[in-house]
């Protein structure tokens, strides 16, 4: 019986190693390891050994059992592995070829920037807070500390759809507004359409978006507004820009002041650009609430005081993306929104 | 306002380059917009004298000329008319360069050899507008003589710079060369040197030329006149000229050369009467008439009315106050006794005199803006100064001046605490007073506050803060440290609207579409063009008074023209396809014509045109408002729209509540745009739709139990809308319904004409147990019974 369990053993080993593919490795272990296998069949024969060698041969045949097993185990991994791989290499492709099945959106440029801006603004605190397009020259100028006279009041500046009622020039009514409904404390910044008399050319637009921002407070000074335009123009534009505060006039801030920031295009060294004075002018309105404009809004002056402060938004798009035409903005033109 | 820096140090003495100035200016509040050269890269053209004239052996119209410029003498030929023996002139040397950029080379005409070249003011770099007009055409001929072989641009000190400003509204007193020298010296720690007013030739009586001046209305806050005689009208010398030209002012003759240089350097308009031109030798300063006349120095004539000022002499108008003298009283050749007008109007009837009329001078500009009427004796007198010193003319003894209300200093106080505590700095208060005084506010401290005088010329600065500004402008803003704000923290936040808005706008931009943006006024021709019926509420829209055209003339109630133009403008350039989105107000009158503001409704608005389908539009709606928590919207169709496309367009519901328009947009509208291709869009109530929004999201547990599948395929006639069929089926599912998914719609062959077949998969799950093939076969023959009975269908086997 031993030597016929070698035999198996050989006959096992061989055939084992010819075959070369998984069905017929299946038929082997069936034929050597099932329930009516070779190695089964003998071991059924066992019952005619003696005592003493009943387990010799028994341990012989287990031995032999493992090892066909392990072999067809083995053999088995090899042959999976081998139609994996051949399967792998029959899948290949050329990773080259495009095929432009979904879609991408893409967001309006300068929507964007409003939201990046707003962003901005609400992570160093402040509240956005919208307002109508469609305004009362009350908020729009009277409250504002607007001169009676002022030629920004004129048809020729400013779209009216009655004597009291216009489109907003600005978004400063906002302020009204909002100082108006919240009073102190204030940390507001308001965004969105304004609109003024202005034909349509490459940087005039009769409708162009505007953001403007509001601080009221007790003891609040210049020092706090310059602060806090650094931070933010730091973040929008980059730590190496620098701001330049210049005193300007604005009837509703007192004292006013615009602010110009180094030239993006040469970043202070004097560019065609800058017209050589390395600095981008005009980015920023600010200033001092005018006590009137307080009071107007029933808040007392001598208690507080508030900084506010505006920017055209489009300017700050078109810098930020190179863009030298405003009606680009207003065309929806699919190529020219594809780029953002 | 244009500043010449050799003008400019007549009156401070400082060594400054211009670009210095300029930016120590900007910095405290004078806006720098340029700085100019006026050499205009002139080279080698010096004063040279017409030794001889001779007429050219080969040509009519040359000469050769003799010219002696100190060190030698040269022969250049020419073909200008008015060189004469004797004459001093600019002469441009072999190898100079003049403002055209020419360079002046050896040449040689019809045989005669030219050394040099003779030059105009043209070519000396003026601009046209300001040459006077007898020097336009030939060479510029010096008025004495200068040191031969002396540069020409010193001699008229065109080696100088001008820098120009944008002077803010609120500083009309910047408009004047003397108002920037005082902003200079303050900004520089300069002395101001103003001009010292000397007159010699008092003589005579002024009352004997004059019979008196009247002032009838109050919109006249001064009238004060000095009166000249033995005038003699002629040019005036070059560096008056010169002066003039630089600052962008053309030279007409000495007496109104004058009045414009002193206009120039105080900033007060002035004029010149011919005052033998004037009936009954009296000036009386009123209103005008209805329909009253009056011919301008422009030649035109103009119907005046009460509104405006005039003024007038024994007979009729003479001038249009503060805009425009007029064109009888003028400054002629013959002007032997001349009346000087320094007054000061009303700066709101100056405008709309001149607006109404159409006429903007530089007078009315700066009266506009407000001047001071002290000014005008310190500007007639300086004029009369200027007179003796050109010998233009004699001045008459005395003055008549009517000033009823005389302007004084205004006196204002200071608290330096206050100051400190506005700007967030701690100037010393010695500083404080420094920087008023040298812009000749004059303060002075008690011991707690700083009590300022404020001159008549600063109409800007009215209270405390304003005082404020002008030591923080001073101290320099740049200076300022930037200190951080105090107080407790505050959160940022954006409504609830706006956040929802940004939510949708990142949903339609996951499902491809780009954003867009459009003008809020649209043409009312935009109306017809979407077919809306005479009686839609949307034409009951808002009209702007004042528009820039036709087009931007109505504020939109509709987003969709605006759509449609954007559709149309892609197509036509060539794009084969567009998914565009935009959210937008539209304006919603509360009455007509409008009373109150109106309501500003925002509108979610997207179209579409390429391989777009309405199935997909709908599905791009769907999706949004699912992940607003919107869900199971329901259709009915639209079918007398005239925008939309009758078979093809859908209302869209919730819970009974309209949403919007699905649709596509009808073929005849389409023309209109001149769109070739099938449009689609959505029309959402966005406002609606913030008020549906439910952003909770509530954990399902995922399903324990298995799901059991059916499919069910039934035919129905073509108009039975699947939506019904739907309605049914789920209302019999008793909840166990999990999922319900159309997978066709077939017509064609084995099915009869005017049918449709339709099938559906109907997944089935129960949370609770297992679902037994005997219940869920009993849902199916309910559903099919409803169905045979409610929409005619037949079972397909």
């Amino acid at each position: 019986m031993k030597e016929k369990l070698q035999e198996i053993r050989r006959l096992a080993i061989d055939s084992i190693d010819s075959v070369s593919n998984l069905a017929d490795i299946e038929n082997l272990r069936v034929k050597y390891l099932g329930k009516k296998g070779e190695i089964t069949i003998l071991l059924k024969g066992m019952g005619k050994l003696s005592a003493e060698e009943r387990p010799i041969i028994g341990q012989i045949a287990n031995d032999v059992r493992k090892e066909i097993e392990e072999l067809i185990e083995v053999k088995k991994d090899k042959l999976n592995n081998e139609a994996l791989e051949a399967k792998l290499k029959s899948e290949k492709i050329d990773i080259t070829v495009s095929k432009k099945k979904s879609r991408v959106g893409h967001r309006h440029p300068l929507l964007s920037t409003i939201k990046e801006l707003e962003d901005l603004f609400i992570s160093m605190g402040f509240k956005v807070i919208p307002g109508p397009e469609i305004e009362t020259v009350k908020n729009n100028f009277d409250d504002l500390n607007s001169p009676e006279n002022h030629p920004s009041r004129d048809m020729s500046d400013t779209f009216y759809i009655t004597e009291d009622i216009l489109l907003r020039t600005h978004t400063s009514p906002v302020q009204i507004r909002a100082m108006k409904e919240y009073g102190v404390p204030l940390k507001m910044v308001s965004a969105g359409r304004t609109f003024r008399f202005d034909d349509v050319d490459d940087t005039h637009s009769p409708m162009f978006h505007q953001l403007e921002g509001l601080v009221v407070d007790e003891n609040i000074s210049m020092a706090n507004l310059i602060h806090t335009l650094d931070i933010f123009i730091q973040e929008l534009f980059g730590k190496d820009i620098k701001t330049r505060y210049r005193p300007h006039y604005f009837p509703f801030t007192e004292p006013s002041a615009e602010v110009d920031v180094t030239c993006f295009k040469c970043r202070g060294a004097g560019c065609p650009n800058c017209n050589h004075t390395g600095w981008s002018m005009e980015l920023l309105g600010c200033g001092m609430i005018h006590p009137k404009v307080l009071e107007n809004c029933g808040i007392d002056s001598t208690k507080y005081s508030g900084f506010a402060f505006g920017m055209g938004v489009d300017r700050i798009t078109m810098i930020k993306y190179g863009i030298n035409d405003i009606r680009l903005l207003f065309e929806n033109d699919n190529r020219f929104l594809e780029q953002f | 306002m244009l500043l010449p820096v050799k003008w400019l140090k007549d009156y401070i003495d400082t060594n400054k380059s211009a670009r210095e100035l300029a930016d120590g200016l900007t910095l405290s509040g004078s806006h720098v917009e340029s700085i100019k050269a006026l050499d205009n890269g002139i080279e080698n053209v010096v004063v040279g004298k017409v030794l001889k004239v001779e007429k050219h052996p080969n040509a009519d119209k040359l000469v050769i000329c003799t010219i002696d410029i100190g060190k030698e003498k040269l022969v250049i030929v020419t073909g200008a008319k008015n060189v004469n023996e004797g004459d001093y002139l600019p002469v441009a040397l072999i190898g100079s360069k003049l403002a055209n950029g020419l360079e002046i080379k050896e040449s040689n005409f019809r045989g005669v050899s030219s050394f040099g070249m003779l030059c105009s003011l043209q070519e000396l770099g003026l601009p046209d507008n300001v040459i006077p007009k007898e020097m336009r055409d030939g060479i510029f001929i010096l008025d004495k003589e200068y040191p031969l072989g002396t540069s020409i641009l010193e001699v008229l000190e065109l080696n100088d710079q001008v820098i120009e400003f944008e002077i803010t509204p609120n500083r009309p007193d910047c408009l004047s060369i003397i108002g920037m020298a005082r902003e200079t010296a303050a900004t520089f720690n300069y002395k101001l040197n103003e001009p010292s007013v000397e007159i010699h030739n008092d003589v005579d009586d002024i009352n004997d030329y004059t019979n008196g001046i009247s002032v009838e209305t109050d919109k006249c806050t001064r009238f004060y006149s000095r009166v000249i005689k033995d005038v003699v009208i002629e040019p005036s010398p070059i560096w008056l000229q010169t002066r003039l030209m630089k600052a962008g002012v053309r030279p007409i003759s000495n007496i109104v050369d004058i009045t414009n240089f002193v206009m120039l350097e105080y900033g007060q308009p002035l004029h010149a009467y011919d005052l033998e031109e004037l009936n009954g030798k009296k000036i009386i300063v009123r209103q005008a008439e209805k329909d009253e006349k009056i011919f301008t120095l422009d030649g035109n004539e103009r119907t005046l009315n009460e509104d405006d000022i005039v003024i007038a002499d024994g007979l009729e108008p003479i001038g249009l106050a503060g805009v425009m003298g007029g064109l009888d009283s003028e400054i002629t050749d013959d002007t032997k006794i001349v009346l000087l007008e320094g007054a000061n109007f009303n700066s709101e009837n100056v405008r709309l005199t001149s607006k109404k009329l159409g006429l903007r001078t530089e007078a009315s500009t700066r009266f506009e803006k407000g001047l001071d009427p002290n000014l005008c004796s310190i500007a007639v007198e300086r004029v009369c100064q200027l007179v003796e010193l050109i010998g233009a003319g004699t001045v008459v003894k005395g003055s008549i001046d009517v000033y009823n209300n005389v302007k004084e200093n205004k006196e204002l106080e200071l608290n330096p605490e206050r100051c400190n505590k506005l700007l967030g700095e701690s100037i010393p208060v010695n500083k404080m007073l420094e920087y008023l005084n040298a812009l000749g506010l004059e303060s002075a401290y008690d011991g707690s506050l700083i009590n300022v005088s404020v001159p008549t010329y600063r109409l800007d600065i009215n209270i405390e803060v304003d005082l404020i500004e002008e030591v923080g402008r001073l101290y320099g803003f740049h200076n300022i440290k930037p200190k951080a704000l105090l107080g407790g923290l505050s959160r940022g936040d954006k409504p609830y609207k706006n956040m929802l808005e940004d939510k949708v706008k990142s949903i339609l931009e996951g499902l491809g579409l780009n954003e867009v943006m459009t003008y809020s006024f649209i043409s009312p021709k935009a109306y017809d063009k979407i077919n809306l019926t005479k009686s839609d509420d949307k034409r009951k829209y808002i009209k702007i008074l004042n528009p820039l055209g036709e087009d931007y003339s109505t504020m939109r109630t509709t987003l969709l023209p605006n759509m449609l133009d954007l559709l149309s403008r892609n197509f036509n350039k060539g794009i084969d396809s567009i998914y565009a989105f935009e959210i937008g107000n539209t304006f919603i009158p509360k009455n007509l014509p409008v009373k109150s503001l109106p309501d500003e409704k925002k509108v979610l608005s997207i179209g579409a045109y390429g391989d777009v389908d309405f199935y997909e539009m709908k599905e791009i709606v769907e999706i949004t408002l699912s992940k607003l928590g919107i869900k199971n919207l329901s259709y009915e169709r639209e079918e007398n729209n005239p925008t939309y496309h009758p078979g093809r367009t859908a209302k869209v519901c919730f819970n009974e509540e309209f949403l919007g328009i699905i649709g596509e947009i009808h073929p005849d509208v389409l023309r209109k745009y001149d769109i070739k291709t099938k449009v689609y869009t959505a029309q959402l109530d966005f406002d609606k739709i913030v008020d549906l929004t439910n952003l909770e999201i509530v954990y399902k547990p995922l399903p324990k139990y298995p799901s059991m599948v059916r499919d069910i395929a039934i035919t129905v006639k073509e108009d039975v809308l699947v939506g019904d069929i739907e309605k049914i089926i789920l209302k019999h599912g008793g909840g166990l319904i999990e999922k319900l998914e159309l997978f066709d719609i077939y017509r064609g062959d084995q099915i009869e004409e005017g049918l449709k077949s339709v099938a559906y998969s109907i997944v089935y799950r129960s949370y609770e147990r297992t679902l037994t093939d005997d219940e869920v076969n009993e849902i199916q023959k309910v559903i099919i019974e409803d169905l045979e009975r409610s929409v005619d269908a037949k079972l397909r086997s």
